[in-house]
């Protein structure tokens, strides 16, 4: 990759992260993240005096199925339909730097909001009993590669439209089918269909991942889904400009 | 220079613009002329290479735009239709997020902010937000993402579009100015607009090239009629209608009476001049002339003939 690659993607990254935190999304989606995931870490804490993450790592990747495409749902379809899609194809950048901009951008909003969960791992060295450290890093490893994969989707989805309720609701319907996919395998008649649903499915994965596992056909399983639809992005863009 | 050869664009069955040539060369400012939907921003799409033609080729600097995209999208400055805008970020951080695009970083972007600043008159509103900014001055900004990177060809589509009169003189001025080492395409369907800052013009009408000259060389090649406005005093009806019987080539087109006074338009051939017929029969008739004056073609009754159509806005 050339140093203009970088250079391209860096300023699309960076002005991607001042408009979404020069307007109240980003916020928003923090403050929402940072509210929810708070409660249920805090309410069996005080409850039952229970200190562990395992309730956080478990209720974090259903937070993400709406909130990650919230976050991503303007990021190409906003472009398209402000016209700026035009400013964009017509700058001396590549749609690959474009996507990966975009992309890279999402995911730092995520990292971002897993940042806020760190208060409650303080709390659990200060009051838990029994802590595994290497959990702890592998349950937010996880989240990480999740937030990957379910941004790539994202962006995906925004790309294919220009109306950002379009992108939000494709996209959560793809993150819910592949969340979906090993919750219904008792329906499923084939045994080889089980178990290709099974290992296509997110949970599959991250639940290695989350009991401190760490698997590199997980890993490569959530980084070859997002260079998947990262592509499928790139393609969509191209088809939709020359059209 | 760009050179533009049977460039063909189809949206499904609509044929947008229908094989058109022309060449805009360096130093030259070219106006692009057309009534609403005449083909002009599609065109410009296309050599901007935000559109791919159906057939045809643009060529800039000798350069295919689909062979050479990205080198072609180095050299080129655009200002795309009705100047999308990011409303959520401030002016500075847009500036810098083309800069560096095009690799202006460090003192090389101070410099290149200080010229846009002092070329499009962005003092002031640096650190303001695109969307609290006033139409004239985010056009200012869009204007400003397109020279910053000082290219050899500038294309700009309505680019005064909106903006008050004091604001057109402004940026027509700066045309002007970057015109001298530049290529520069400029659309409007305003004629004023481009007879006040293009060298040449090409006009479109349907996706079609039907003139492309200098303003001169347009009024010439169409010969129209010349219609003379006479206001009189103490003439009568039957006075009036029995001029047009005893002057055989003018016709009356119109008569409107204002009290005391006729309000007469006679229209007659160009190469004509029957005005000293006319005081004649004045004269004769015990008229008083308090007016007659002679209304030539001007690059508006070009435009008509051309498009067929009124002129929006002129």
């Amino acid at each position: 990759m050339r140093n203009k690659n970088f250079s391209n993607i860096r300023a699309i990254y960076n002005r991607e992260l001042q408009s979404a935190f020069n307007s109240p999304m980003a916020y928003i989606f923090l403050f929402v993240f940072a509210v929810v995931s708070g409660y249920f870490f805090t309410s069996p804490f005080f409850l039952i005096g229970q200190s562990d993450l395992r309730g956080l790592f478990s209720i974090i990747p259903l937070l993400y199925i709406i909130l990650i495409p919230a976050i991503t749902m303007g990021m190409v379809s906003r472009d398209w339909n402000i016209g700026t899609m035009e400013i964009m194809t017509t700058l001396p950048i590549t749609d690959y730097e474009y996507i990966i901009g975009k992309f890279l951008s999402a995911i730092t909003i995520i990292v971002t909001s897993l940042g806020f969960t760190i208060i409650h791992v303080f709390t659990v060295y200060r009051f838990g009993t029994e802590i595994d450290t290497g959990a702890i890093l592998c349950g937010y490893f996880g989240l990480i590669l999740l937030g990957t994969f379910y941004s790539s989707i994202g962006i995906f989805a925004s790309s294919l439209t220009d109306n950002q309720v379009y992108a939000l609701l494709s996209s959560f319907g793809i993150v819910l089918l592949f969340f979906m996919m090993d919750k219904v395998l008792i329906f499923v008649p084939s045994a080889t269909l089980a178990s290709l649903l099974q290992y296509m499915s997110v949970d599959f994965h991250l639940s290695n991942i989350s009991r401190g596992v760490l698997d590199t056909r997980n890993i490569i399983y959530f980084l070859s889904m997002s260079f998947l639809f990262i592509n499928l992005s790139v393609r969509s863009l191209e088809s939709r400009r020359w059209r | 220079m760009v050179r533009i050869e049977n460039l063909v664009k189809n949206y499904g069955e609509v044929k947008a613009v229908r094989s058109i040539n022309f060449t805009a060369n360096k130093g030259e400012i070219l106006g692009f002329l057309g009534s609403n939907g005449a083909g002009k921003s599609t065109t410009l799409k296309m050599v901007s290479g935000y559109l791919a033609p159906t057939a045809g080729n643009v060529y800039i600097n000798d350069l295919n735009i689909l062979d050479n995209s990205l080198e072609i999208r180095q050299q080129i400055g655009y200002l795309p239709e009705l100047n999308p805008l990011w409303g959520e970020m401030v002016v500075y951080d847009v500036l810098q997020f083309t800069a560096r695009i095009y690799d202006i970083v460090g003192r090389k972007f101070e410099k290149a902010l200080d010229r846009v600043i002092d070329q499009c008159g962005l003092n002031g509103i640096l650190h303001k937000k695109i969307s609290a900014c006033s139409k004239g001055y985010k056009q200012r900004v869009g204007l400003a993402m397109a020279i910053i990177h000082d290219p050899k060809i500038l294309i700009l589509d309505e680019p005064v579009n909106g903006l008050d009169p004091n604001q057109i003189v402004e940026i027509r001025e700066l045309i002007r100015n970057l015109g001298r080492d530049k290529t520069i395409i400029i659309s409007s369907h305003i004629l004023q607009e481009i007879q006040a800052t293009a060298d040449r013009i090409v006009v479109i009408n349907q996706g079609q090239i039907v003139a492309d000259g200098t303003n001169e060389e347009l009024m010439a090649s169409i010969k129209g009629n010349t219609l003379l406005t006479l206001e009189t005093k103490n003439s009568t009806m039957e006075s009036i209608e029995s001029l047009s019987t005893q002057l055989s080539n003018i016709s009356i087109k119109d008569v409107s009476d204002n009290g005391d006074n006729h309000i007469i338009q006679i229209e007659y051939a160009a190469e004509l001049d029957p005005r000293e017929d006319i005081f004649k029969y004045a004269i004769q008739s015990k008229w008083s002339i308090l007016e007659m004056s002679v209304y030539k073609t001007n690059l508006e009754d070009v435009f008509r003939s051309l498009t067929g159509k009124e002129a929006v806005g002129a």
